[in-house]
């Protein structure tokens, strides 16, 4: 039902008819990108409304209504205001890499986007080492985030940096190891493959308590990869005032405002992906009606809500807790979750060979 | 100040100085302090001041006796009143005046009103320290219930100068009891979120407990007053030890804790608003009626001497001290502050912790910059 791949196939049968193979390929990347940078300026703009939609609603205000209706186009307006400041440079940064970080940190946010599957045969890259792309590209952003906090020349955005370096690096373990358990049970690093795989139930409803624990861990990991409350250590706003992107201003702090959105999107689209089945309708074992009317449910309706289902879950926690201290933050990653999702994943490893799992 | 080559001269090899504030998120104000850091771990905090002073002592000095009053408000802004208080205090000590009974019992309603007002903005602001941004907003709807009372009796919402020598500018408005009584009950239902919402908080008590901790020796030594002196075990509620305005009357405990950590300061306080709405419940039906101002001469010219009065404020004990010489302005005018006091405790408290402790040591202090800095 409602899949996209007759448009796409269209699109490729017609391109290769007129043009010739060489030059269709080239047109169809051009398509691609241009769909990606629309999806990214889309999601951050979506994304920056809904969490200050999000706050208000949690701290008991309105939050933006003033430009368009219910405050819809204040995102909008805010991105032009950035867009048109001035992008001050420090006198003594290091220019070269004052000026690359950003987009180092946005083309990482960018790459990421390549392996999701956003519905039903709609997918830009289906590469079969997938999921371990995905942990390989997100383990970049740290340099990006490291290269800003050492060229600003400036003291908050050094020890920011170096905050952010130490988390990154610890909860990428965790999150691997998480995901690591989902790949076990599907015996495939490929996105299309784990979905595939969730067509009669989601795996955190097929793969026991071991799945529900790694899903716990990933959800926490990836909050403090995002560098987001209550591990938002990085930029501290009441210790390092902004941390990392104290120096910056304009376009390039837009840029890493940005990145930081579709992070979150990225990381909450594999979460749905791995756990929720990414597009799979909810199936339940045998109920063929059941199923059958979920079916009529468009399967980018069914990817988006999950996703979104988990932003708003990450946006919460922000709102919530208070912050972690540095040396707490690499506790909870090393004496807890570490040990956990080791123990964990020879759990799901059993499991799996002894085929418990629905 | 520093220069830099004093800095580079005075740090060693690995220590990196920062500068935190004038201008930065957690120090609320213009308070300056140059933090000696070896990686996150602080070896040294030293504060500067100056930035916000206006001279409030000096200013007092050349103002008449009803006119000084006002001044003092801009000290700690959140005890405007209480401050109010004690050099109104001051004043009918010296000219031996005995203020009414109802304006007594409002002063001490006012006052307790203030504390919770000023307790509440602290618990706001505290959280946000400590990364906590929704505290904040559910703490200033309850505040903002004591300062529409405050507007609709003395018509203004921080700075209220609702004090007089002698007694109060105007009596009350009307409707003062039945909103005092409703925002009491409010306070009591919504109390229980501040619990759920952050004292039961891990991450909280995590970042708190056994951080920032003051023995009772060195709270004494530092000169600490206020709830920081409470939670080391300092006896020292001068509502309790030197009562005024018949605080002697009423039913109160003074809260006091030992474990001298941010987490037990946080406790004082949240326990001290319940004893502050207790203070309310008991005085709130029994205003008593007459005057609110005692017969006093248009101007004030006080006997030659010096005269001292302490007061509780939301923060410690203020001192304030004149010393006249039978004109129409004080001759010398000295306050006596608490946070000055607590802040001198900071670098003891906070050195050899991490940078994210400072932050709950500093914001458990609750320092008013204004106050400190006169």
């Amino acid at each position: 039902m409602f899949s996209l791949e007759g448009i796409t196939n269209t699109i490729q049968n017609w391109l290769y008819s007129t043009f010739d193979p060489t030059f269709a390929l080239l047109i169809e990347c051009a398509i691609v990108i241009l769909l990606a940078i629309g999806l990214f300026a889309a999601l951050g703009l979506v994304l920056v409304l809904m969490e200050r939609k999000v706050a208000a609603h949690i701290q008991i205000r309105l939050g933006p209504n003033r430009v368009g209706p219910g405050g819809m186009f204040q995102t909008v307006a805010d991105t032009i205001k950035l867009i048109l400041k001035e992008g001050l440079v420090p006198d003594l940064a290091d220019k070269f890499l004052f000026n690359l970080a950003p987009f180092v940190v946005m083309i990482v946010a960018m790459l990421l986007l390549a392996p999701i599957a956003f519905a039903k045969n709609f997918q830009i890259w289906d590469i079969n080492i997938g999921v371990l792309y995905v942990s390989a590209v997100s383990s970049l952003s740290v340099i990006g985030i490291l290269m800003a906090g050492w060229a600003s020349n400036n003291k908050y955005s050094l020890l920011g940096a170096m905050r952010s370096g130490a988390q990154i690096v610890s909860y990428e373990l965790s999150a691997g190891l998480s995901v690591l358990t989902v790949v076990v049970l599907t015996g495939s690093l490929q996105i299309s493959d784990i979905i595939a795989s969730q067509a009669d139930g989601w795996w955190l409803f097929k793969g026991h308590i071991p799945v529900i624990i790694a899903f716990v861990i990933f959800i926490i990991a990836v909050t403090a990869e995002t560098n987001r409350a209550p591990f938002d250590l990085a930029e501290a706003e009441s210790e390092l005032t902004a941390g990392f992107h104290t120096e910056y201003s304009g376009m390039r702090f837009a840029l890493f405002f940005l990145a930081e959105y579709i992070n979150i999107f990225i990381v909450c689209a594999i979460g749905a992906t791995l756990f929720l089945g990414g597009w799979m309708p909810l199936h339940i074992g045998h109920w063929e009606g059941f199923n059958h009317i979920m079916d009529y449910i468009p399967s980018s309706i069914w990817f988006m809500g999950k996703t979104f289902f988990l932003i708003f879950l990450i946006m919460w926690f922000r709102w919530t807790f208070p912050r972690l201290r540095v040396d707490q933050l690499l506790n909870l990653e090393w004496k807890y979750l570490l040990p956990i999702s080791m123990l964990n994943i020879i759990l799901v490893t059993v499991i799996a060979i002894l085929g418990w799992h629905f | 100040m520093y220069t830099e080559t004093q800095v580079i001269k005075e740090t060693k090899e690995g220590e990196l100085v920062i500068n935190m504030g004038p201008q930065h998120p957690a120090t609320h104000g213009v308070l300056h302090l140059v933090i000696t850091l070896d990686g996150e771990t602080i070896k040294k905090i030293e504060p500067h001041l100056g930035y916000i002073h206006r001279s409030i002592e000096k200013m007092s000095e050349s103002l008449n006796y009803r006119q000084f009053i006002y001044v003092t408000s801009r000290m700690d802004y959140l005890s405007a009143h209480i401050n109010n208080l004690a050099c109104a205090m001051n004043v009918e000590k010296a000219m031996q005046i005995e203020v009414p009974k109802r304006a007594s019992v409002i002063r001490v309603l006012m006052s307790e009103l203030t504390r919770i007002a000023s307790h509440e903005l602290w618990l706001g602001a505290m959280a946000m320290d400590l990364g906590a941004f929704t505290p904040f907003f559910y703490t200033f709807r309850e505040r903002e219930l004591i300062t529409d009372i405050m507007e609709e009796t003395c018509g203004a919402r921080l700075t209220m100068n609702y004090i007089v020598p002698g007694g109060l500018m105007y009596d009350l408005h009307p409707d003062f009891q039945q909103k005092v009584k409703a925002f009491v009950k409010q306070f009591k239902q919504k109390v229980t979120e501040f619990e759920d919402l952050v004292t039961n908080n891990v991450i909280f008590q995590a970042r708190t407990k056994g951080v920032g901790i003051l023995s009772r020796e060195d709270a004494i030594s530092y000169g600490c007053s206020g709830p920081v002196a409470r939670a080391s075990g300092v006896s020292c509620d001068i509502r309790k030890i030197y009562p005024y305005e018949g605080y002697d009357t009423v039913e109160f405990d003074e809260v006091l804790d030992t474990a001298g950590d941010s987490f037990a300061r946080y406790i004082i306080r949240v326990k001290e608003m319940n004893q502050s709405i207790r203070i309310i419940e008991q005085l709130i039906d029994n205003i008593p009626e007459g005057d609110t101002q005692a017969k006093m001469k248009a101007v004030i010219k006080p006997p030659k001497g010096e005269f001292y009065t302490r007061v509780e404020t939301a923060r410690g004990e203020l001192g304030v001290y004149i010393v006249s010489e039978g004109g129409m302005t004080p001759y010398r005018v000295k306050y006596r502050s608490p946070g000055f006091s607590n802040l001198s405790a900071l670098d003891h408290m906070a050195r050899g912790s991490k940078i994210g402790d400072l932050m709950a040591t500093m914001g458990t202090l609750d320092l008013v910059i204004p106050d400190i800095d006169r």
